[in-house]
């Protein structure tokens, strides 16, 4: 699988039809807009500075404690790339061991198709609630919007997706859903909320977080203990034995998986690990990069039904949802190799100040930016916007453990977005024009003295956008005073083409600003 | 900090025939840092040359999304400086995308020939930090420079370059220069091309951290390998009357006592 | 001869419930769609071989256990280190403020010979959920555990007991024997592989546990709270065999 970089998009036929824009984030506005309004909510921000600053410190202290940290992220990649290079002889052998074990599979295509695969089991059971283990495959269905639907209450289980779903909010990020939300808020979530749900929150509640998850126990216990159907997604999905992997902190995991009589995990087809054996580089890097543990608290591993012990009657739904044609593009399939860690995001300068809401997805962050108009296509403004919303610093790319190159993916995606625009924007006809300037250096030069004289009568003086070829880079930056000579006139006045000769008297070039 | 002799003598390089990449916006806009990046050349005995038919790398076209406005651009710098035995450039940034997207220009294009071309010719194109440090081989240019600098280590020179931390190195052997660890340094400024130009709330509050980060360092002088990242940086240092100046890494490695920036 | 017959699927799918149909035609354009994607790549199926192990390796046995015990106390578990012969004893400590247990069918009876008087010691007959609930502790005995993450992996084999068990109650002592510690990860994958793919002789899968400490949760401003829904207290007893 090439892991190179931005070409022209290659022009490939489209097995599968693009998921679209769902009805939650239909009418987001493109990321730059959104992102404005983001910076402008200062407690969020100081949330987020805080929280990704945590973060960034444990995953980079543990990360560190490995010295083949890099042959893992390669072992890593190369294992997703196996499983994309042979998928449906994978999904064949995921699927086979399942049956055997005496679990049921379902095929989904797209979203509706796996909502409604899940509202029917769940009808059948004649339940009208369902447990969740927080689950990306999910969110991304939008099952909780279907369940509710059908007159199925859907109750979050994991202590950040409860308060984003009591507080009516979206989550904004991979791993910490409710990043953007302070102790106090939380407070106040639980006690306007929770009773109206469920058992209240206590009287007493503070905002001290041991607090706070004591009353998250005390409000889902009974809910744990009373459901019939729980609902979850997968981590790894293992073809060669069969087994499905969930990777969690706080146990509502493991009460889901465990305590209702039937359970219906919802798989994307690209969390196949081809073997067994890959567990081992997976659960170590999984970990490390997402919560910056040396291993999370619980993971739950099950390999269809286990007589006696857990549900006896074990969904699994495979899902496509516009993975198919993700995976056609030679370049864009990389970003399938995502096991959903969220590293990118915390070492995001992008998302650290706009959080996750701009992107418009259940995926925000670096990875959604790749991600989203790859699974939705790019014909939404928010869609068209994601592959820009990056100053390609690459941080990314360093820290993801299954070596995604975002940054490139970005390139490649504001090309695709570049040609399906058919090149008829102001934007487009500048970059024509600078391209046509730069393509003889006889039209730089003549450029070049044009800006000059635009410097000199300016008489000097700062201006806020360069005249010429570097407008689209300067153009929300000061820019400096405009030299009165071009590089290539020192050369000329100097004489000749190098050599010996000596360096003259050049024109002064320093600036407090530039 | 160096109080070593300005005495550098880079015998093996004596000779050495190296075409100068001043990269479009430095030649038009900050022609002292190719300036000062001839200087320090000739300085330690390499015979500079300036190939006149060189324009820009593509990058700010592929960076955009404009791939096939960017192909040309590939062929006139394969064309360009084809015959050179190296290719140094002031910005780490450009050397970049030299390094990581022409070849996959090139190939995308189906161009063979190109292709070949550009992988010919890439191993030979340096960062300045690195033509200095790995192929002249010193850290010591026999420069002067008795400020106290701040260094941000630009996120196209670390990340896609790989210059590791040889500006530093030569900083810190500049006399009479007192080096200041930046906190945060591998935090991007906010610029990044055309993101400055379609998300400029976001690019400003990226910079406007990264600045006040520079101010409590103390320095007098912000130092960096990219010139649009300094532009970006110091645009911001200006607007707060910081009292900091920004300069090129080669135009403080060109300072001497006769000489001074 | 019969001239009566059970109806059978038709080459149409005729006989086929209707959900049946739309899974197999799912199931085929998702098959037919990810093989079209990948036409650019050309690799036999298998020719990648076994899977790479990437792990530490110990310079012995002693440094693994000391890594271990060092990484579960990192979690905020508790580790008594015992001689064999003294797990009850520490058992019987470690339940000392607790008045009920609930005990798996296969742990070693010694092990639970020397509890406190006035404890309720309940064994798991198919106990409701509810009934689990208002059982304070659980004693399980376990089937790896992982030096280089401070992990401990419960097999559910039967001195451990089903998945409910060592998870409803809020205190968890899990018992680990010092020669079931491996270094690191994929070790303990390894040698966990005949519980996810038993031989015809072994009967069924068993579902595998992974516990590194006691639940927690970082939800709150990255803020870590030991203690969520799984058990609040994990207390880890290993003999140095």
């Amino acid at each position: 699988m090439t892991t190179t970089v931005p070409a022209p998009r290659p022009a490939r036929p489209t097995p599968g039809p693009l998921q679209e824009t769902t009805p939650t984030f239909v009418g987001m506005p493109k990321f730059p807009k959104a992102a404005k309004e983001a910076l402008a909510n200062t407690q969020q921000r100081r949330n987020l500075a805080h929280a990704t600053g945590v973060i960034r410190a444990k995953r980079a202290r543990v990360v560190g404690e490995l010295p083949h940290w890099e042959d893992l992220r390669l072992a890593g990649s190369q294992a997703k790339d196996e499983m994309m290079t042979h998928l449906a002889a994978y999904l064949e052998q995921l699927e086979t061991n399942l049956v055997r074990n005496g679990a049921q599979v379902h095929w989904a295509r797209d979203a509706a198709e796996a909502c409604q695969i899940v509202v029917d089991i769940a009808k059948t059971k004649g339940t009208d609630e369902v447990v969740k283990v927080k689950s990306m495959a999910t969110q991304e269905i939008e099952l909780n919007e279907a369940l509710e639907a059908a007159g199925i209450r859907a109750w979050e289980t994991d202590l950040a997706e409860l308060i984003v779903q009591l507080g009516h909010d979206r989550p904004s990020h991979i791993l910490v859903p409710a990043i953007h939300r302070n102790r106090s808020e939380i407070r106040e979530i639980f006690r306007r909320e929770m009773h109206l749900v469920g058992r209240p929150a206590p009287d007493d509640l503070t905002d001290e977080p041991r607090r706070l998850a004591e009353a998250a126990r005390l409000h889902l216990r009974e809910k744990f203990l009373r459901a019939k159907v729980a609902v979850s997604g997968a981590n790894f999905a293992i073809a060669d034995t069969g087994t499905l992997v969930v990777v969690e902190s706080e146990g509502n995991g493991r009460m889901c998986l465990t305590l209702p009589e039937t359970l219906i995990s919802v798989v994307g087809i690209e969390k196949v690990l081809p073997t067994w054996q890959d567990l081992g580089t997976f659960m170590q890097l999984l970990p490390r990069s997402s919560t910056g543990e040396r291993m999370n608290p619980y993971t739950s591993m099950w390999t269809g039904v286990h007589p006696g012990d857990g549900p006896q009657e074990v969904h699994v739904v495979l899902i496509d949802n516009g993975r198919s044609h993700v995976l056609a593009d030679p370049l864009g399939r990389q970003a399938l190799r995502c096991i959903r860690c969220s590293a990118c995001l915390n070492v995001c300068p992008v998302y650290e100040r706009a959080g996750g809401h701009a992107y418009g997805s259940v995926y925000p962050g670096p990875i959604g930016a790749v991600l989203n108009p790859q699974l939705r296509g790019t014909a939404s403004a928010v869609d068209k916007s994601l592959p820009y919303a990056s100053s390609l610093c690459g941080a990314c790319f360093e820290a993801c453990p299954m070596r995604i190159d975002i940054p490139s993916l970005l390139v490649h995606l504001r090309a695709r977005v570049v040609d399906e625009s058919g090149r008829k924007s102001a934007e487009a006809k500048a970059m024509k024009g600078m391209a046509w300037m730069f393509g003889d250096y006889r039209r730089l030069e003549k450029a070049q003295k044009a800006a000059k004289l635009g410097g000199r009568l300016l008489g000097g003086r700062t201006i806020h956008t360069m005249p010429g070829p570097f407008g689209p880079w300067t153009s929300a930056r000061d820019v400096p005073d405009l030299p009165t000579h071009s590089f290539r006139d020192w050369w000329d006045a100097r004489g000749g083409s190098g050599g010996a000769g000596t360096a003259g008297s050049p024109p002064s070039t320093t600036q407090e600003q530039r | 900090m160096s109080t070593a002799p300005a005495a550098p003598a880079a015998s093996a390089a004596t000779g050495l025939k190296v075409a100068l990449f001043a990269a479009c916006y430095n030649d038009t806009m900050w022609p002292g840092t190719p300036i000062a990046t001839v200087k320090i050349l000739e300085r330690l005995g390499c015979r500079v040359e300036f190939p006149r038919k060189q324009t820009c790398c593509g990058q700010i076209f592929t960076n955009t999304g404009y791939a096939a406005e960017a192909l040309p651009l590939v062929r006139g710098f394969v064309e360009t400086f084809a015959a050179y035995d190296a290719v140094v450039a002031p910005t780490g940034s450009c050397v970049g995308a030299i390094r990581h997207q022409h070849h996959d220009l090139a190939a995308g294009a189906g161009d063979a020939a190109l292709t070949r071309a550009v992988d010919a010719l890439t191993p030979k194109v340096y960062d300045l930090s690195e033509f200095l440090v790995d192929v002249l081989g010193v850290t010591d240019v026999g420069a002067y420079f008795p400020h106290r600098v701040t260094f941000h280590p630009t996120c196209h020179s670390v990340r896609v370059a790989g210059v590791g931390d040889r500006p530093q190195q030569l900083l810190k052997a500049v006399r009479g220069l007192t080096f200041i660890d930046l906190p945060h340094q591998e935090e991007c400024c906010g610029f990044g091309g055309t993101f400055s130009v379609k998300n400029p709330d976001v690019s400003i509050a990226m910079a406007s951290d990264k600045v006040r980060h520079v101010r409590e360092t103390g320095a007098e002088v912000l130092v960096a390998g990219d010139n649009m990242c300094l532009m970006n940086m110091g645009s911001v240092l200006a607007r707060q009357r910081a009292g900091i100046r920004v300069m090129h890494l080669a135009e403080v490695l060109a300072s001497t006592e006769e000489d001074p920036a | 001869m019969t001239t009566t017959s059970l109806p059978t699927a038709g080459p149409t799918g005729s006989g086929r419930s209707p959900e049946e149909v739309r899974n197999a035609a799912a199931r085929a354009a998702i098959m037919s769609r990810v093989k079209a994607a990948v036409t650019d790549v050309s690799a036999p199926f298998g020719a990648r071989g076994e899977a790479p192990r990437v792990e530490l390796v110990s310079a012995s046995r002693a440094e693994t256990v000391e890594l271990f015990v060092e990484n579960v106390e990192d979690y905020k578990a508790t580790v008594v280190r015992v001689k064999p012969g003294e797990e009850g004893t520490a058992i019987a400590e470690a339940l000392r403020r607790v008045t009920s247990v609930v005990v798996p069918s296969g742990l070693e009876p010694a092990w639970t010979a020397d509890l406190p008087d006035g404890i309720r010691v309940a064994s798991d007959d198919h106990l409701s959920n509810a009934t689990l609930d208002g059982v304070a502790s659980v004693v399980t005995a376990a089937a790896a555990g992982v030096a280089s993450t401070g992990t401990i992996v419960l097999d559910h084999g039967p001195d451990q007991g089903r998945r409910a068990l060592s998870l409803v109650p809020d205190l968890h002592v899990c018992v680990v024997r010092a020669s079931q510690v491996v270094h690191d990860v994929p070790e303990a994958v390894a040698r966990l592989r005949s519980a996810v793919e038993p031989d015809a002789s072994a009967g069924m899968p068993r579902p595998l546990t992974w516990i590194s400490g006691p639940s927690a949760t970082s939800d709150i401003e990255l803020d870590r709270v030991e203690g969520v829904h799984g058990p609040r207290t994990l207390h880890v007893i290993l003999i140095e065999d």
